[in-house]
C-alpha cells in the first residue's frame, strides 16, 4: 500500500470514530435542548389554562384532547395531594400524518374553589427518527465531504511535498553497483529531505568506492601475482634440468611446479572474473554456437576418449547469440570443462542446444549439489581438490552480463542449463 | 644468434638469460626503456624479448621506434599484464609473438625459435636430430628418409619436444602447447601419456635415433640415443 493512501486510510478510521463520538454528543445535546424549551412551553400554556378557567369555567369541562392541546379531569383531594408535576413522551394519533407520533404531555394538577383538577397538556413533538436521519446523512455528507478533501490534498499536495522522497526511492531501485551512475540530487528545502538525501549520497558513495576498491585490489594483486609465479616455475625448472639430481629431488620439484601451475590458473580465473565484472569485453558480435561447440569438443576429445565418456549431443543449428565471442568460447569451454572432470570414468555427457537454451548432464557423484553453492566461488567438492573452484563462477558472471539464466538441477545426472531468451 | 633481454624484474632477467645461454645464443639485456633504445638503435638483433611495463616508457613505444627505424627484429612481447588490448596492439605494432607471464621456459623456447626459423630461413626449415628429420610447416616426419606417419598432436609433442631438445619439458608446459591454454586440470595429465606412449612406439618401430625420457613427477624429456 503506497505512504499516502495508508495515511488516508488511518485518517478515514480516525474521522469515523470522530465524528461518531461527535454526533452522539450533539444529538443529545440538541434533544436535550429541544426537550428544555418544549417543557417551558408546556408550563407557560399551563399558566394560561389556569388563567383561562379562571375567567371562563366551562374551560374545566374539557374532558378529552379532540381540538384543543389540553384535557381537565376532577381527581379526589388526596390523589392531588401526593401528585407532582410530570413530563413525557407519549404517544398520539395525529389526523395529519394518519399515524400515532409522539408528544409530548405535562401531567399536572391545580386547585379552584376547594375542588382538585388535573391537567395534562400536550405539544407536538421532533419525531426522533426523522431527527436522526436527517443528522445522519449531513453526516455522511460531511464525513465524505472531508475524505474527498483529504484524497485531494494529500494526491495534490502531499505528493508535491513528498517528491523528494520518491525520486530517491526511485533512484534507489535502479541504483546498481557495478555500474553505478550519477544522478543529480533535485534540491528541496525540506529539512529532513535534505537529510536523507546527503546521508544516501554518502551511503552509495561509500559502497561505490568500497566494491572499486575491492575490484581492483583483486585485479591488481593478480596482476602483481604474476611476476613472482614466473620467476618460481622458471627458476624451478632452471633447477630440475641441472645435473644431477635424483629421482626423490626431481619428485619434489614436480610437486612444488604443480602446485605453483595451479596457483597460476587460479590467478588467471580470477582475473577473467574481475574482467568480466568490469565488462571490459566489450566488443560484441553475432556467435554461431554449434560450431563453437564442437570446437570445445574437439579440444577435449582426448580427454574425453580418456575418461571413456560416452558423448551425446542434440544441437540445433543456426543458434546465434550478440556476445562477446570470447566469453562465448569462454562459457561453453567452462561448462564442458565442468561436466568433464566432475564426470566419472566410463560415464556419460549429454549436451542440448535450442534456440533458447543449452544445457550440459553428466554422470558424477550420485548425489545432488547444492543449488545455491555451485555458483560460489572456491566451492568444491572434496573429491576434486585440482579444479579452481571457479568455472562455474566464470559461468554465472558471463550469464549475469548478459542476463542470461543459469539453473541446477540433478535426475540422472547434474545438469547445468542456460537459458539465453 | 643475439637475442636481446628487456626486462625490469632482475630475477626474472636472470632466468631468461640463463635459460637462453643454455641454447648457446649470445644474450644481452636491458633492464629501462632508455638503455633499451639505444641498444636497438645500436645494434641488431635476431631476436628482442621485450617487456610491456619498463621503468622510463612502454615496451609498446619501443616497438612504434623500431617500427620508424625499420628494424627486421623478431620481437617477442613478454607481459605480465595478460590483456588482449595490450596483445592486439603489440601485435599490430609489428611483434611477432606475444607471451603472458608466467610461462613455461619451453613455450618460450618453443616461440623463440618458431621466430627465428621465420625470420632467418623464411619457413623453409627442416628439423634435423640424428635420423630425424621434421618439417614444421608441411607437417611430415622422416626416420633415415622414410616417412613417419604421426596424427596431429603426435607430431604436435614430437616437434615441442625436438625443439626443446635435452631440456625438461613439464606435462603441463607439454599440455597447453599441443591441447590449448584451456587444458588446464592437474589431475587430468594422463590422457598425455597414451599419446606419448604411442609416439615412443612408432619411433622405436621405425628405428629413430631418439628418445622421449619421463622425467618422474615432472614430464618429459627427448635425447638422442
Amino acid at each position: 500500500m503506497k505512504l499516502l493512501n495508508h495515511a488516508t486510510t488511518y485518517f478515514a478510521g480516525l474521522l469515523l470514530a470522530v465524528l461518531s463520538v461527535w454526533a452522539g454528543l450533539f444529538y443529545v445535546n440538541m434533544l436535550d435542548e429541544i426537550y428544555d424549551s418544549m417543557d417551558d412551553g408546556l408550563e407557560n400554556q399551563k399558566i394560561l389554562v389556569v388563567q383561562k378557567a379562571n375567567q371562563d369555567s366551562t374551560v374545566l369541562q374539557q374532558r378529552e384532547f379532540e381540538a384543543g392541546y389540553f384535557r381537565i379531569r376532577e381527581i379526589p383531594f388526596n390523589v392531588a395531594l401526593h401528585a407532582k408535576d410530570r413530563y413525557q413522551d407519549t404517544l398520539m394519533y395525529m389526523q395529519n400524518e394518519q399515524d400515532y407520533e409522539p408528544v409530548r404531555m405535562l401531567t399536572t394538577v391545580f386547585e379552584r374553589d376547594a375542588r382538585y383538577y388535573e391537567l395534562r397538556l400536550i405539544t407536538s413533538m421532533v419525531e426522533e427518527d426523522d431527527l436522526i436521519e436527517d443528522l445522519l446523512y449531513s453526516l455522511l455528507w460531511l464525513y465524505l465531504g472531508l475524505l474527498a478533501s483529504i484524497l485531494i490534498l494529500n494526491n495534490l499536495l502531499l505528493k508535491k511535498i513528498w517528491q523528494p522522497f520518491y525520486r530517491l526511492l526511485h533512484r534507489l531501485q535502479h541504483f546498481r553497483l557495478e555500474n553505478p551512475t550519477p544522478v543529480p540530487v533535485q534540491p528541496t528545502n525540506i529539512d529532513e529531505f535534505q537529510l536523507l538525501n546527503q546521508t544516501v549520497e554518502k551511503l552509495l558513495q561509500q559502497n561505490v568506492a568500497a566494491y572499486q576498491n575491492q575490484k581492483a585490489f583483486i585485479e591488481n594483486a593478480s596482476h602483481e601475482l604474476q611476476t613472482p609465479l614466473a620467476i618460481s616455475l622458471n627458476k624451478l625448472e632452471l633447477l630440475a634440468e641441472s645435473q644431477p639430481l635424483q629421482e626423490a629431488q626431481l619428485e619434489q620439484i614436480g610437486a612444488v611446479m604443480e602446485n605453483l601451475e595451479r596457483l597460476t590458473r587460479l590467478n588467471k580465473s580470477l582475473l577473467l572474473l574481475s574482467k568480466i565484472e568490469n565488462r571490459q569485453f566489450l566488443q560484441e558480435e553475432e556467435v554461431p554456437l554449434a560450431p563453437l561447440l564442437q570446437k570445445s569438443l574437439q579440444d577435449f576429445s582426448d580427454q574425453l576418449a580418456f575418461k571413456e565418456i560416452t558423448v551425446s549431443q542434440q544441437a540445433e543449428e543456426e543458434v546465434t547469440l550478440t556476445m562477446n565471442a570470447d566469453l562465448a568460447a569462454m562459457l561453453v569451454l567452462n561448462l564442458l570443462k565442468n561436466a568433464l572432470v566432475h564426470n566419472v570414468k566410463g560415464g556419460f555427457l549429454r549436451i542440448q542446444l535450442t534456440q533458447t537454451t543449452l544445457s550440459f548432464e553428466n554422470s558424477g557423484r550420485e548425489q545432488p549439489l547444492e543449488e545455491e553453492k555451485v555458483f560460489t566461488r572456491f566451492f568444491k567438492e572434496a573429491s576434486s581438490s585440482a579444479s579452481t573452484g571457479l568455472g562455474l563462477p566464470i559461468v554465472k558472471a558471463i550469464c549475469d552480463l548478459y542476463g542470461f539464466q543459469i539453473h541446477y538441477s540433478y535426475q540422472e545426472g547434474h545438469t547445468f542449463t542456460v537459458r539465453f531468451r | 644468434m643475439k637475442i636481446l633481454v628487456i626486462e625490469d624484474e632482475p630475477q626474472m632477467l636472470d632466468t631468461l638469460v640463463r635459460s637462453l645461454e643454455q641454447e648457446k645464443y649470445l644474450v644481452e639485456t636491458a633492464s629501462e626503456y632508455e638503455s633499451a633504445l639505444e641498444k636497438v638503435s645500436l645494434y641488431t638483433y635476431d631476436c628482442i624479448l621485450l617487456d610491456i611495463n619498463l621503468p622510463g616508457g612502454s615496451g609498446l613505444t619501443l616497438l612504434e621506434e623500431l617500427k620508424k627505424q625499420q628494424k627486421t627484429e623478431g620481437v617477442i612481447i613478454v607481459s605480465a599484464r595478460n590483456s588482449v588490448d595490450d596483445k592486439i596492439q603489440g601485435l599490430e605494432l609489428g611483434a611477432d609473438d606475444y607471451l603472458p607471464k608466467p610461462f613455461h621456459m619451453a613455450e618460450l623456447h618453443a616461440r623463440v625459435k618458431s621466430v627465428l626459423r621465420r625470420r632467418k630461413f623464411d619457413g623453409q626449415h627442416l628439423h634435423q636430430l640424428q635420423n630425424l628429420q621434421i618439417d614444421p610447416d608441411k607437417h611430415q616426419v622422416w626416420v633415415g628418409g622414410q616417412e613417419l606417419v604421426l596424427n596431429r598432436k603426435e607430431f604436435d609433442i614430437l616437434l615441442y619436444l625436438t625443439t626443446n631438445k635435452d631440456r625438461l619439458v613439464s606435462k603441463t608446459a607439454l599440455a597447453e602447447h599441443v591441447w590449448g591454454d584451456y587444458i588446464d586440470q592437474a589431475d587430468n595429465y594422463e590422457f598425455i601419456y597414451s599419446q606419448i606412449k604411442n609416439l615412443r612406439k612408432k619411433l622405436k618401430d621405425h628405428g629413430a635415433e631418439v628418445e622421449i625420457q619421463a622425467i618422474y613427477g615432472i614430464g618429459y624429456k627427448l635425447v638422442t640415443a
